[in-house]
């Protein structure tokens, strides 16, 4: 009996009971829809923390004080607006430094009211974390020297507050501080439920004034290409040291973000698929506890068949076969079901997922394997059988 | 064409030993027509078994068309079946989901002939025992006489050399018992084949054209003991 022919008999018993192969392959269908999802949603996480990450602008050094490693606590910043120009000596383009501290603050416009992000910022934000403004102004230079009280709005805090009605002129009452609206920031999307849309920037001067406080969370830099990033980092942590002797401060770069943030997820990624692949194992057993009860029914049956000329190895290649074609059916409609939710669930809920190739390979390969390997008892069973101790079994 | 000597078969149960057969000796020869009758339990269906390289006999000889059983692998036993050996039993044997043509093909499929091939003997197995009009029809859509008509086109497929029959008529009325008979009969008059019939009822013992009885595992009496040295 060729491998063909195998499929061809395994098919007609699998056929034969139908409702019982489908129960069979659920196990196998949840276990591997399962690693799908989950390694689809693991993915799009990821995928969605580097865009964000790289939308922030190209080439930045986010400078913190304290260490930045994974597990470590934020420190307390004690970096102050004059250390922006500390900074810009050192790469050279004051354009290229800016400087932001945030708090959160009741935001009203008459009766409608919002809890927002205020954040005070330099004028040179707008270059650095390239965010245009899409009407009015941004905040100047002069806004910030003069400590103007005057507000950009992301484009969802103007939405909340304004309405239909262009902002631009109006006033709002920030932290209980009047302020005049001079600009509304192009739409820029939300990052885990936080949409930096819901921001309203302020100059950094009237932010202090306003929070009484001098100091700024973050420095960030925008070096002139990505060859220079790394050369820079160094340099910037010494500059802040010598400002500030014997603290501590990190210069970190986007893609050291996205790796510890890859790291975190990737870890994330791979409990869940562990999770999901003990699933995938208790289909297998299933799998393989329902062929015994099948060759047990089926005694007759291969009797006959070793009776009338089935060799020890034929019975075994049906049997094998059969599981085989059990997980892999199964395999092929749980990628399906992965594949589809993780779809739905990147269309309609919050929750980006993305597909990978390698995990419906991979889950596909598995089940096909656990085909074979809790197949196999099964199949040796059925090929030991004494034909004629079989044809005596009623 | 088949030749055993001082064959035993003794079943383990428990502690202690049932000897099915106890020293049988026979041969058959190519175009006999045999029937081995004897009262229930006294070993006839064991005896069909080991005749039909199924089973291995605990001890004695069995030579089925030349070859020595007890050098034989499970698998050359198996192929030899397949090549030489047809059968039908009792309780017909049919698998239940299965078309009447799929099921006579099936012994075919072991020799690794191409499924158009193996449709095509059996169809002419099922024109020969009367059921051209039920090829795709499954057991349970036939009457018994029919099925035991489809095992009989089963056994004929492979063209073998001998075919044994296990109480063929046991499950059926005497007109249907008549038919199957009329149909081995044919097999053995036309194509020559060998012919072992099991079978517990003298009327139907009497188609057969040598008689042996067996009784407690024991041959009683052969009708050819003359003729065969070794049953003497
Ligand atoms: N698998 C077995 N285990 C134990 N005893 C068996 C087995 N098969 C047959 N026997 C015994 O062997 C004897 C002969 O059985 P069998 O050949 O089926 O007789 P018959 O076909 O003439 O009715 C009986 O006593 C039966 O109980
Ligand atoms: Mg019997």
């Amino acid at each position: 009996m060729t491998v063909l022919e195998g499929f061809r008999v395994a098919l007609e018993a699998l056929r034969a009971n139908r409702l019982r192969s489908l129960l069979t392959m659920l196990g196998v269908i949840i276990g591997v829809a399962a690693v799908v999802l989950l390694v689809g949603i693991g993915g799009g996480a990821k995928q969605e923390v580097t865009s964000q990450v790289e939308g922030l602008g190209s080439n930045l050094v986010i400078v913190v004080p304290g260490k930045f490693e994974l597990g470590s606590a934020p420190t307390v910043s004690r970096l102050q607006l004059d250390d922006v120009d500390a900074i810009a000596r050192v790469v050279g383009d004051p354009n290229a430094v800016t400087a932001s501290v945030t708090s959160g603050e009741v935001a009203r416009n008459g009766t409608r009211e919002m809890f927002t992000s205020m954040v005070g910022v330099t004028e040179t934000m707008t270059t650095v974390f390239d965010r245009p403004v899409a009407r009015g102004q941004a905040i100047s230079a002069t806004d910030v020297d003069t400590r103007r009280r005057v507000a950009v709005l992301g484009s969802e805090a103007a939405e909340e507050l304004f309405g239909d009605v262009d902002p631009i002129g109006r006033q709002l009452t920030l932290a209980g501080v009047r302020l005049r609206v001079i600009g509304v920031y192009a739409e820029r999307g939300s990052a885990f439920g936080v949409s930096r849309d819901g921001e309203i920037h302020v100059p950094v001067t009237t932010a202090h004034r306003i929070l009484g406080t001098e100091r700024v969370d973050a420095l960030v830099v925008k070096a002139p290409s990505s060859d220079r990033v790394e050369e820079l980092r160094p340099k910037l942590e010494q500059a802040l040291v010598d400002r500030y002797p014997g603290e501590e401060f990190s210069a970190v770069t986007q893609s050291q973000i996205l790796g510890t943030i890859g790291k975190i997820l990737g870890l994330l990624t791979l409990v869940l698929a562990a999770i999901a692949a003990i699933s995938l194992l208790v289909g297998g057993v299933g799998v393989s506890n329902i062929m015994l009860v099948s060759v047990r029914e089926r005694t007759r049956e291969i009797g006959l068949r070793k009776a009338l000329g089935a060799r020890q190895r034929d019975v075994l290649l049906q049997f094998l076969i059969e599981a085989v074609m059990l997980t892999a059916v199964g395999g092929i409609i749980g990628i399906t079901i992965g594949v589809g939710g993780s779809l739905l669930i990147d269309t309609f809920s919050p929750v980006p997922a993305v597909i990978t190739w390698w995990s419906p390979a991979m889950a596909f390969a598995v089940s096909a394997g656990v085909g074979v390997f809790f197949g196999v008892a099964p199949a040796r069973r059925a090929a030991r059988l004494d034909p004629v101790v079989a044809l005596r079994t009623d | 064409m088949i030749e055993a000597v001082d064959l035993e078969r003794t079943y383990k149960l428990g502690d202690s030993d049932v000897g099915a057969l106890r020293g049988v000796s026979l041969s058959v020869a190519a175009g006999d027509y045999v029937a081995i009758t004897g009262p229930s339990g006294s070993g006839k269906s064991t005896l069909m078994h080991v005749l039909g390289a199924l089973d291995r006999p605990t001890a004695g000889l069995v030579r089925i068309d030349g070859r020595d059983v007890n050098t034989l692998s499970d698998g050359d036993l198996a192929e030899l079946r397949n090549a030489t050996i047809g059968f039908v039993f009792q309780s017909f044997a049919l698998l239940a989901r299965t078309s009447a043509v799929d099921n006579v093909a099936m012994p075919l499929l072991y020799r690794g002939m191409r499924k158009s091939a193996r449709r095509k003997l059996a169809v002419e197995a099922l024109e020969k025992v009367g059921l051209a009009h039920r090829l795709d029809h499954r057991p349970n859509q036939l009457s018994g006489g029919e099925q035991q008509r489809v095992a009989i086109a089963r056994a004929l497929v492979g063209d073998p050399k001998v075919v044994f029959a296990d109480e063929p008529t046991g499950n059926l009325d005497t007109r249907n018992g008549e038919e199957v008979m009329k149909l081995l009969g044919a097999l053995n008059a036309d194509a020559g084949v060998a012919i072992v019939l099991v079978t517990h009822e003298p009327d139907i013992a009497a188609h057969a054209s040598r008689q042996i009885q067996i009784r407690d595992g024991r041959i009683a009496f052969d009708s050819a003991a003359g003729r065969d040295p070794a049953a003497a």
